[in-house]
């Protein structure tokens, strides 16, 4: 599960990307930042992707999530920090 | 089609009744595609009209709704926040149950909806939104507590939430009706009803069109430069 949700996270990164055309989204693995400290997205970009990530996961796994977190625009504390901290919160948002 | 509406693909909540349902055979009437939930069947027939029974407050229905919504559309281009539930009764008569339902409804159904549909509007980056606030809030109508702090705020979430996504194309308003004739005003008594008017510049109550004229009006296209705006009836202020 891990990997695919990796996949879904990865390929919407890309997408995103072509609208906004950052260079550390070139080429995204489990290690690139996503939100806050060198995170590649401002809050705007960050709410496309939530949407887009949130269709991805009801797609591959038919579940609902919503990725709404108290600690979303948390420089230090969000989810959001790297591909690798996402793919965690989503499992277990989708094994809650 | 009118030219004040080229939005084709529209999302009414509380269509089961009262302003809600006008507003959906409005929009039926001019083309609309309308999409409407109440937690009752649906009491309008139409092949452009598509009804899902669920409570405005319940977040996984709501969420699966727009899910759906946007898997038959592909897009929502207007939102009409119109659901909503009115009570009556002084502070110190008023059920905790009472309160947690109104402001369920009335704030908490809003804020789903406005943050579900605007997932979906961000992606074409174009939206219209109409929160429903009341003239209950700035009139501060004895009796009216826990309705009219429900819709006070609506009338915050729609200024922050105007700010958050105008960088979408996504206009958020709020329309400040006037009583109406529905069935929430029914149980008004006579007295009452007079005084309530005689606090607005013009003083009758409301007709459908003048809801629907201001709906057309805050979602027309052009109206792209309006957004945060929590525009009364009645002359109310």
């Amino acid at each position: 599960m891990k990997n695919q949700i990796e996949a879904i996270i990865i390929e919407a990164l890309q997408d995103l990307n072509d609208d906004i055309e950052s260079e550390s989204l070139e080429n995204p693995n489990k290690d690139t930042k996503i939100f806050g400290e060198d995170g590649a997205l401002d809050s705007l970009a960050l709410v496309s992707l939530i949407s887009d990530l949130e269709e991805g996961i009801h797609d591959h796994f038919d579940k609902d999530v919503t990725l709404a977190d108290e600690k979303a625009m948390s420089q230090r504390r969000s989810p959001f920090g790297s591909v690798e901290t996402l793919t965690e919160y989503i499992e277990i948002l989708i094994n809650g | 089609m009118d030219k004040t509406v080229k939005n084709e693909i529209m999302l009414i909540t509380g269509t089961r009744k009262g302003i809600g349902k006008y507003l959906a055979e409005y929009y039926l009437d001019k083309g609309v595609t309308v999409i409407g939930c109440s937690r009752g069947e649906s009491s309008i027939d139409n092949d452009k009209y598509r009804h899902f029974i669920l409570d405005v407050s319940d977040e996984k229905a709501v969420i699966s709704m727009v899910r759906d919504v946007k898997k038959e559309f592909g897009r929502i281009d207007v939102l009409l926040n119109n659901a909503g539930a009115a009570s009556m009764n002084h502070i110190l008569l008023t059920p905790y149950k009472t309160i947690k339902e109104t402001t369920e409804t009335n704030y908490f159904g809003t804020f789903l909806f406005l943050r579900e549909v605007s997932k979906v509007m961000l992606k074409k980056k174009y939206g219209r939104i109409v929160n429903f606030a009341s003239i209950a809030t700035p009139l501060k109508w004895e009796g009216e507590a826990a309705y009219a702090a429900s819709k006070a705020a609506v009338e915050n979430l729609t200024k922050i939430a105007a700010k958050e996504v105008a960088e979408y194309g996504i206009t958020v308003n709020a329309l400040g009706s006037t009583p109406v004739w529905t069935d929430m005003i029914n149980r008004v008594p006579k007295e009452k009803l007079d005084g309530i008017l005689s606090q607005q510049a013009i003083k009758r109550l409301g007709e459908m069109k003048d809801v629907s004229h201001l709906c057309d009006f805050l979602i027309d296209e052009e109206s792209n430069f309006i957004t945060g705006q929590v525009i009364f009836l009645g002359g109310v202020s």
